[in-house]
């Protein structure tokens, strides 16, 4: 008995310290240097010109991709898991495509496609600006709500779908008032993830923003500008930023989620 | 009325109905009566307009329903497992197909407040489907699919999710409650008493065909051949004939017609005794006889007897 609990005592101060080492240590890190001079030099930090911009931008980004992919990825898993065509299968690894390749990678080809010499002209700017930025963001995190929703529905079977049927529920009634509640954290998980990664995204959005101070500096790409001309302090208060963007998203899925449904 | 016209469905290789023909009479309690596989399920889910039939005609009241979405059929349906709206509370599944229907919020109030007494759920309309038992779901079921008032209520096992004493209580309790809802009603099972005890007809189903239809008791005592025999109740071979262990006569002294016999096993089971008796050909043979009847014998294990059958045999 007395070695049993060792055994796990020791198991658990091994994943403890491996998360802390990790994770938990890094995070707390930047969070502590960033306020290791008050909150002063933090806020004229974030209050810049470019920073403010930075901020908006990303949050304008993520608004406009995470609803596309989030309306996408539903859409896709109830004709993944409920529909009866041909290359289906096709569809599945396709959509796992972005997390396969590399963001610089996915960067590239848009680049490739809507670039000067590409393959599609449109009427407006697509690359060196916001609607380019925006379709990298949509790129690299769409899979995440079909991955998310995919065995969930599975797992909820389509048995009460028609039982809906048959109490005259149409199929627009029947998604609103059965599917949709029945797939909701599967739903709001993937929506968390694909925040996450929008906000987040590195690789594919430097490729093809351009680079252009108060124009297409997102908040990653300011914390990577301000690293790179030594601008230390000014680099962890954006990433302090970026943090408490993800915390927020975080915080406001256990706020939404009801109490029946904690665990 | 529900006619069932030369349904055939096919999935892949395997014929889950072959020219199935039906009719089930308005106000009729019946039980269609098959062993796993045999296509009853299908030939319920093709009524409902859950499935497509791969030929023939659904006819509803004479209406041809074939095509028309399960919506807009006017059927009331309990499923296997309740497929009850986990998300929503008793009452809200309750009301679930008026609400969808748009009626007025009074009228869907005063409905369920109705049902939920019918089924005997008053106390539990804010619950969720998941804090009631077994029995409780497949009530709560059972009052969403006739809220809607439906023409016919087909129930897909209905007793299957539950225990014994779970199933007898609730057995009876429907019987009580179609007599009450005179519901034209339609339930599918696997259980020969389930169908025996709850049904005014029963629809025998084997391998994707009707083999029999009839009154419980028509089909007991007349089977049209040796798989309604055979799945209605216990059978004994003897000479190649079909016939009930109840209807074997067992005799000390021999007789004209019965056949010389050796006991192997006796079991006494209160009122009634079984014994298994060995034939010549060296096949076994049980009869089931009354305590009396066993009393008067004196039966025991090696001893000679005849034996030989009353009733309709049928050929095996």
């Amino acid at each position: 008995m007395r070695d049993d609990r060792r055994v796990r005592l020791g198991l658990r101060i091994l994943a403890l310290g491996y998360l802390a080492v990790l994770l938990v240590v890094p995070v707390g890190l930047v969070f502590y240097r960033t306020f290791e001079h008050g909150l002063a030099p933090v806020w004229s930090s974030v209050t810049t010109p470019a920073a403010v911009h930075a901020f908006w931008l990303t949050i304008e980004i993520a608004l406009i991709a995470v609803p596309l992919n989030t309306i996408f990825g539903i859409v896709t898993a109830l004709a993944l898991v409920r529909g009866r065509f041909r290359g289906k299968g096709a569809i599945d690894a396709v959509i796992n495509l972005p997390f396969a390749l590399s963001p610089v990678v996915i960067g590239l080809a848009l680049l490739l496609v809507y670039g000067r010499g590409g393959w599609v002209h449109l009427p407006f700017q697509v690359i060196f600006s916001v609607p380019g930025m925006v379709l990298a963001t949509i790129f690299v995190s769409l899979p995440f709500v079909v991955r998310e929703v995919v065995p969930v529905l599975r797992e909820v079977g389509d048995e009460q779908e028609q039982a809906a049927a048959t109490l005259g529920a149409s199929r627009w009634q029947t998604f609103w008032r059965i599917t949709l509640p029945a797939i909701r954290w599967g739903v709001a998980f993937g929506v968390v993830l694909t925040t996450a990664r929008a906000v987040g995204e590195f690789g594919a959005v430097s490729v093809v923003s351009g680079r252009i101070a108060g124009q297409t500096d997102t908040l990653t790409l300011l914390v990577e500008k301000r690293f790179q001309n030594f601008d230390l302090a000014g680099a962890y208060a954006a990433s302090a930023l970026l943090a408490l963007i993800s915390l927020a998203t975080l915080l406001a899925m256990t706020v939404l989620k009801p109490r029946k449904d904690r665990g | 009325m529900i006619s069932a016209e030369n349904l055939t469905k096919r999935w892949g290789d395997f014929t889950a109905l072959d020219d199935v023909s039906v009719d089930i009479a308005s106000g009729s309690l019946t039980a269609l009566l098959g062993p796993s596989g045999s296509g009853k399920s299908t030939l319920l889910r093709v009524i409902a307009g859950l499935e497509q039939p791969d030929g023939g005609r659904v006819v509803l009241d004479g209406e041809d329903v074939t095509r028309v979405p399960p919506q807009r059929r006017g059927i009331g349906f309990v499923f296997q497992h309740y497929a009850a709206f986990k998300h929503l509370t008793v009452r809200e599944n309750v009301a679930f197909g008026l609400r969808v229907r748009r009626r007025p919020k009074p009228e869907v109030a005063a409905k369920v407040d109705e049902l939920l007494a019918v089924v005997g759920l008053e106390g539990f309309q804010g619950r969720y489907p998941g804090q009631l038992s077994g029995g409780q779901r497949q009530r709560m079921a059972l009052a969403r699919a006739l809220a809607i008032e439906p023409r016919v209520l087909l129930q897909d096992e209905p007793f299957g999710a539950l225990d014994a004493k779970g199933r007898a209580e609730l057995r009876a309790w429907l019987r009580r409650l179609h007599d009450e809802v005179h519901v034209t009603t339609v339930l599918v099972t696997h259980d020969q008493e389930e169908a025996m005890d709850v049904a005014d007809r029963i629809v025998v189903v084997n391998e994707g065909r009707v083999e029999q239809t009839g009154a419980p008791r028509e089909l007991y005592e007349r089977p049209a051949n040796g798989f309604v025999m055979s799945f209605l109740g216990p059978t004994a071979s003897l000479e190649g004939d079909l016939v009930r262990p109840h209807d074997l006569r067992v005799s000390s002294e021999p007789r004209s017609g019965a056949l010389e016999a050796m006991v192997r096993r006796v079991v006494h089971l209160g009122f009634e005794v079984r014994a298994e008796l060995a034939l010549d050909d060296g096949s076994s043979l049980p009869v089931q006889l009354t305590r009396e009847e066993a009393a008067a014998l004196e039966l025991a294990p090696g001893d000679i007897v005849w034996v030989g059958h009353e009733g309709v045999p049928i050929a095996a």
